[in-house]
């Protein structure tokens, strides 16, 4: 675990002595290269191809789908489509889109701000109980969510907040992988001699906390966040225990699950147009913040 | 303004030192780190570790049904929901379809991430473009995985689907094939869609982890000439070990509670006839598509849980020992050289 962490993301640069200009060693690389290239060329091509699919029959009407089931051009039924998704059935785009937007930063801004917190009591302070504290949070760290689901279900229905967005996100200030990664990132980075002048002059450990060690700690802050709201989003075993009665709070990924229904049968253009407007958010954000992800993901693997 | 700050702080370091009431101060402000853990500990308690001991109550009493007055503690048989689930044939169906998947989506997954990094990790003849494979390779994983098991149910759909479409037109195929109709075929797209979204994800992880090893390792075997691929056995792959067991161990955990893809896939039970019903399918089944059974779902979450953590500590367990029985033998033969110097030391006198 402490092995992942300490990557210092430095590519060994190394400087091959041995001569390579011998055809047959030449001969070899080429080989190689055109392998690899073929292979990974087909890996993006693979990870492409579905959600090509799903865009370009997105434009497509159910009889164009029913002759081609692939086509590379994108047709002109998209309005009609959306039309469709929007008016009939259940399946609702934008309400899925805010419920889901509520959720996940709610439960992304107490996660972050609260781990932060927890890491920052774990770096700064000599306190008795911090080792076995971080021991604590060390265990707790892959204890999957889906197993004590039942007890959290029959609680939150006893003190009558199912049907809440409130269970979705208040858990999320105990978020111990969050507060693993802030901890390992801050315990370099914090400059200790910093806080101790802030404090000759008079500012208490509070505010400290917010003038100091939050703007500090901006870059991991922004890392975690992308993730803890990106896997608050794609959540759906618990949303789809607590608000699976009612309908006008189903988030994103449990609005999919209406795509099911009979209505939707034989729109298939419809069924895509749905779908792609359940993971277009996605994209986007993939798309502007994929370099922090990649690097973020290298740096902790700490997920979900 | 950085080292005006830091040079007030050498300042402050030497008047701490020197006066006493300051120091008192300090002792007082490292109580915050109590305060500060509060809102977390408050929140565990509550959200995290209740519900945790409720669960294990639970599965010990005869709880059912949504509104029931009274739960009580089993008093003759304690350990009759454990019993009642370990007998019943879908808890057992499941478990198996778990691992199974699993195991089909894990090994490829673990073997193709293995040899891309090897590949985008060569010193020689360097592929190019890796940012943009890494960009695509992980994207799936961040695709809510309840769309896109959807999205691959639609595309194998039946009769008209793309993929159908596609192996009529191309002859592999004389008619469209009911695909997720096929107990096997529907295991198998399950495990596939796991793989296609976690292999890019193990690979970042897996290069990230030979850019920590120590490159000077790689230097010296540069200059004893050998092969990449020689390379990469002996050396980085003995050094990925903890990369991979712990990839294996958080894997495994996603594994076995695994729910968004089979819940969506096909009718939202496990279908068909139960080829993909995981675990946490049945467990959630136990509850909302039936009479709340909470005593059968809490067992069978307990049950789990107890698997989860007997592989857990299998696997740390072979981690350590491992180790430490290497340190053991390089402790001997480092005695065993003391030993050798110290003998040529007497024979040698005062050489």
């Amino acid at each position: 675990m402490t092995l992942i962490m300490d990557n210092n993301g430095v590519q060994p640069e190394l400087t091959s002595i041995q001569e390579e200009n011998r055809p047959k060693k030449k001969k070899k690389a080429i080989v190689f290269k055109i392998v690899a290239y073929a292979v990974c060329i087909f890996l993006a091509l693979l990870s492409i191809f579905p959600f090509w699919v799903m865009f370009i029959n997105a434009t497509r009407s159910s009889p164009e789908i029913k002759a081609h089931g692939v086509s590379l051009i994108p047709s002109t039924h998209l309005a009609q489509n959306i039309d469709y998704i929007t008016k009939q059935g259940e399946f609702k785009a934008m309400r899925g889109f805010f419920n889901s937007l509520i959720i996940s930063i709610g439960s992304t801004l107490c996660g972050i701000y609260f781990s932060t917190m927890t890491a920052f009591a774990l770096v700064a302070y000599e306190w008795k109980l911090k080792n076995a504290f971080f021991t604590f949070i060390m265990a707790i760290l892959m204890i999957p969510a889906q197993l004590t689901g039942i007890g959290f279900y029959k609680f939150m229905y006893k003190i009558h907040m199912t049907g809440s967005f409130i269970p979705l996100i208040i858990p999320s200030v105990a978020a111990a992988g969050t507060v693993f990664f802030m901890r390992q990132y801050m315990k370099p980075s914090l400059p200790m001699e910093i806080l101790q002048s802030a404090r000759i002059d008079g500012a208490g450990e509070i505010r400290i906390f917010h003038t100091i060690v939050l703007p500090l700690m901006k870059p991991a802050m922004a890392t975690q966040a992308i993730f803890a709201f990106v896997n608050s989003w794609n959540q759906l075993f618990m949303p789809q225990m607590l608000l699976l009665r009612d309908k006008t709070k189903y988030t994103m990924p449990m609005m999919v699950s209406l795509l099911r229904g009979d209505i939707y049968k034989t729109e298939f253009g419809a069924i895509y147009v749905g779908l792609a407007m359940t993971v277009l958010p996605l994209f986007i954000v993939y798309f502007l913040l994929s370099k922090y992800i990649i690097a973020g993901i290298a740096l902790g693997g700490v997920k979900g | 303004m950085k080292s005006l700050e830091t040079e007030n702080a050498n300042d402050v370091a030497v008047e701490v030192t020197t006066e006493a009431p300051i120091r008192h101060r300090r002792l007082n402000h490292n109580a915050f780190g109590y305060i500060f853990s509060i809102p977390f500990v408050i929140v565990y308690l509550i959200f995290h570790l209740y519900p945790t001991v409720y669960t294990v109550f639970l599965s010990f009493t005869n709880a059912r049904g949504l509104d029931q007055e009274k739960i009580s503690l089993l008093t003759t048989n304690i350990f009759d929901n454990y019993k009642r689930i370990l007998d019943n044939s879908s808890f057992r169906e499941g478990f198996v379809n778990t691992f199974a998947i699993w195991i089909m989506n894990f090994i490829p997954q673990m073997l193709l991430a293995l040899l891309l990094t090897a590949w985008f990790t060569r010193h020689r003849n360097k592929i190019r473009g890796q940012g943009f494979f890494k960009v695509v390779f992980y994207m799936p994983n961040i695709i809510t995985a309840a769309s896109v098991a959807l999205l691959f149910s639609a595309l194998l759909g039946y009769p008209i689907g793309p993929v159908n479409d596609l192996l009529v037109k191309s002859g592999v195929l004389s008619k469209s094939y009911y695909f997720m109709n096929d107990k096997t075929i529907a295991r198998i797209v399950v495990a596939f869609i796991q793989f296609w979204m976690w292999y890019g994800y193990t690979m970042i992880i897996l290069i990230s982890g030979v850019l920590g090893i120590n490159p000077e390792i790689f230097e010296s075997a540069d200059v004893d000439g050998a092969s990449e691929f020689k390379t990469f056995i002996h050396i980085t792959l003995p050094n990925l070990k903890p990369i991979m067991l712990y990839t294996l161990v958080t894997s495994l955990i996603g594994g076995i509670t695994m729910y968004d893809i089979p819940k969506s896939i096909t009718d939202g039970n496990g279908g068909p006839r139960n080829a993909t019903l995981t675990n946490t399918i049945f467990i959630y089944n136990q509850i909302f598509s039936g009479d709340y059974n909470y005593k059968n779902a809490s067992a069978a979450s307990m049950l789990i849980f107890l698997v989860i953590l007997v592989l857990s500590a299998f696997v740390f367990i072979m981690l350590t020992d491992k180790d430490e029985a290497q340190e053991k033998k390089e402790n001997k033969k480092r005695m065993k050289e003391f030993r050798r110097a110290q003998k040529l030391a007497k024979q040698g006198g005062g050489f």
